[in-house]
C-alpha cells in the first residue's frame, strides 16, 4: 500500500513538473541561450562516445552474424548486411544509444540539478521570479529531444559502417555482398520506427533524470543516489517503452 | 511592511512552527533569532514563498501572498531579494554574470543600463573590480557580498538574509552587518535576517523575534535584551559565563552612568 502511494506521489509530482514547464518565459533570450548550451552539452558532448560505441557494435554484429551464417548453404552472404542493418536500425541504434545516454547524460542532468537544489541555486532563481521548471527542465528536455535523435541517426550510420569495416577486414566475405545486403528489402518505415523510438527514449531519459535531480533533498549522498536512480529508472523505462513500441508498431 | 499571522507548519508528525505572528517594518532590520532547529529557516522560506504553510497568512503591504495566483506570486517575488546561507552563487558564472542574472531574466533595460546597474551594486558592496572573478576564486565574505549585490540588483522592497554571518570571522561579520543596515536605510527596504550571531543581535537588532521550538517566545529590540526575563532567551543569548559576565558588567556600567 505504501509503495503504491509513493508511486502515485512520484507520478503526480512528475506530471506537475511537466505541466509547469509550459509557462511563458519572461525573457526568451535567456531560454534560447540555455537551450543551445544544453544542446551542445548533450549532443556534441556525447557524439564521440556514441560514434565509437556504435562502430564497434556494428562491427561485432557483422562478425557474429557472419559466424552464425558460416557454412549455411541456403543463406546468401549478403544477408549479413541485411541483418546488421535491421538489427541496428530497429534496436541497437535507438536503444543502445538511449542506454548509453542514460548513463552519460542522465546522471549528469540529475547530479547537476541535484547540486543546484542542494546549494539553493534553484531557490535563488525562484526568488528572482524565474519559473525554474521552464528554465532548467524544459530547456534540458527539449535539448535532449532535439539532439538524441540526431545522435541515434549518427549511431545507425556509423553502426552500419562498422559492419562494413569488419566485413572489409574479413577474407571470408566481400564488402560488395555486405552493401547489397544493406540495400536489400529496405522499408522506409524502419527508419521512421527508429526515430519514433529515439524521440520517446530521449524524452524518457531526460525527463526522468531531471525529475530525480530537481526534487533532491539532503546533501551530496542524496545527489549520488539521485544520479544512480536516474540511470536505473531511465534504463528500465527505455526498455519498457522499447517493448511497448515494438508491440504496437510491428 | 510584512505581516505574518498564525503561521503553522509541520513535516509529517513533527511540528516546526506553531501560530507565529508578527509585523516586520519597512526601513528596519528585523532579526529572527533562535537555536538551530527552532524554525527560523522554515519561517523565512514560508515568507518568501519557497514553502507553503499548513495554515496562516503572509501579507506584503496588504497583499496576501498565498491567496495570489501563481503569476502574481511570481511578480511579487520580483520585489524580493534574498541572501542565502551558502550565497547560492552560480559557479559557472563570473561575479558580474551572477549579479547580472536577475536583470537578464527580468529586466527590459539596455545592455549598458544593466551593466551600469551591476557595477553600481558591486561598488555598493565594495567589490568594484571583482567583475570577472569566479565564485571559486573569492573568499566567503566576498561571496556573501556578491550575494547581497545580486539580491539588491532589482531594487527590491524586501530583503531576506538567511544567516548572513555563518562561516565568517567576526570582523567580516561586522562588515556584512554594516552593509545590510546601510542598504536597508538607503533603499528603505523591509529587511529580515535570520541569525544566531550575538554581535549582530546587539548591533543591528532594531526588531528581534526569538523563536523557541517553533513558537514565538519573545519580541522586542536590542535595548531590551539586557533586561530580558525570558529564561529560554537568556540561556540562548547569554549561553556562556563570559557573556553572562559581559552582560552584568554592561548593566553595571549603564547603572553607574545613570
Amino acid at each position: 500500500m505504501k509503495i503504491e502511494f509513493k508511486l502515485f506521489e512520484h507520478l503526480g509530482k512528475f506530471l506537475i513538473m511537466i505541466r509547469r514547464m509550459f509557462s511563458r518565459p519572461a525573457r526568451w533570450e535567456m531560454y534560447w541561450r540555455e537551450l543551445f548550451r544544453q544542446m551542445n552539452d548533450i549532443g556534441v558532448g556525447s557524439a564521440f562516445i556514441v560514434l565509437l560505441v556504435s562502430i564497434f557494435i556494428g562491427a561485432v554484429t557483422a562478425v557474429q552474424t557472419a559466424y552464425q551464417l558460416y557454412g549455411t548453404p541456403f543463406v546468401p552472404s549478403s544477408y549479413i548486411g541485411l541483418i546488421v542493418r535491421n538489427t541496428i536500425i530497429f534496436e541497437l541504434a535507438p536503444t543502445f544509444t538511449a542506454l548509453i545516454l542514460a548513463g552519460k547524460v542522465g546522471s549528469n542532468l540529475a547530479s547537476e540539478l541535484g547540486s543546484m537544489r542542494v546549494t539553493e541555486q534553484i531557490d535563488a532563481l525562484e526568488i528572482m521570479g524565474v519559473n525554474t521548471e521552464s528554465y532548467l527542465i524544459a530547456t534540458r528536455i527539449i535539448a535532449a529531444v532535439i539532439t538524441i535523435p540526431v545522435l541515434v541517426a549518427i549511431a545507425a550510420y556509423s553502426g552500419i559502417m562498422g559492419g562494413y569495416i569488419a566485413t572489409s577486414l574479413s577474407s571470408n566475405y566481400s564488402t560488395e555482398d555486405y552493401v547489397r545486403g544493406i540495400r536489400m528489402l529496405f522499408d522506409p518505415f524502419d527508419v521512421q520506427l527508429m526515430f519514433i523510438k529515439s524521440f520517446t527514449f530521449s524524452f524518457i531519459v531526460s525527463s526522468i533524470s531531471c525529475y530525480m535531480g530537481y526534487y533532491v533533498k539532503g546533501g551530496s549522498v542524496e545527489i549520488g543516489k539521485a544520479s544512480t536512480q536516474a540511470v536505473v529508472y531511465s534504463c528500465i523505462f527505455v526498455l519498457l517503452a522499447d517493448y511497448v513500441i515494438a508491440s504496437l508498431l510491428l | 511592511m510584512i505581516e505574518i499571522s498564525n503561521i503553522t507548519k509541520s513535516f509529517g508528525e513533527q511540528r516546526v512552527l506553531t501560530d507565529v505572528s508578527t509585523v516586520f517594518e519597512a526601513g528596519k532590520t528585523n532579526l529572527v533569532i533562535g537555536i538551530s532547529g527552532s524554525g527560523k529557516t522554515v519561517l523565512m522560506k514560508i515568507m518568501t514563498g519557497l514553502m507553503t504553510p499548513d495554515s496562516g497568512k503572509v501579507h506584503f503591504n496588504g497583499r496576501d501572498f498565498f491567496a495570489l495566483s501563481r503569476n502574481d506570486q511570481k511578480n511579487l517575488r520580483r520585489e524580493i531579494g534574498m541572501l542565502f546561507q551558502g550565497s547560492a552563487l552560480f559557479d559557472s558564472m563570473t561575479v558580474e554574470e551572477n549579479v547580472m542574472l536577475p536583470l537578464l531574466m527580468l529586466s527590459n533595460a539596455t545592455k549598458k543600463e544593466k551593466l551600469d546597474r551591476v557595477n553600481f551594486c558591486l561598488e555598493r558592496v565594495n567589490l568594484a573590480g571583482a567583475n570577472k572573478k569566479f565564485p571559486g576564486e573569492i573568499s566567503g565574505g566576498m561571496k556573501k557580498r556578491v550575494g547581497i549585490a545580486r539580491a539588491i540588483v532589482l531594487n527590491p522592497k524586501y530583503l531576506f538574509c538567511d544567516e548572513p554571518n555563518s562561516g565568517l570571522d567576526p570582523r567580516t561579520s561586522i562588515v556584512i552587518d554594516d552593509l545590510i543596515i546601510e542598504i536597508t536605510r538607503e533603499f528603505n527596504m523591509t529587511t529580515i535576517i535570520n541569525t544566531h550571531d550575538m554581535n549582530s543581535v546587539m548591533e543591528i537588532g532594531e526588531k528581534i523575534i526569538f523563536l523557541y521550538k517553533g513558537v514565538k517566545d519573545w519580541e522586542g529590540d536590542k535595548s531590551q535584551i539586557l533586561d530580558v526575563t525570558d529564561e529560554n532567551l537568556n540561556s540562548f543569548i547569554f549561553a556562556s559565563d563570559f557573556l553572562k559576565d559581559a552582560r552584568d558588567a554592561l548593566k553595571e556600567k549603564i547603572a553607574r552612568s545613570k
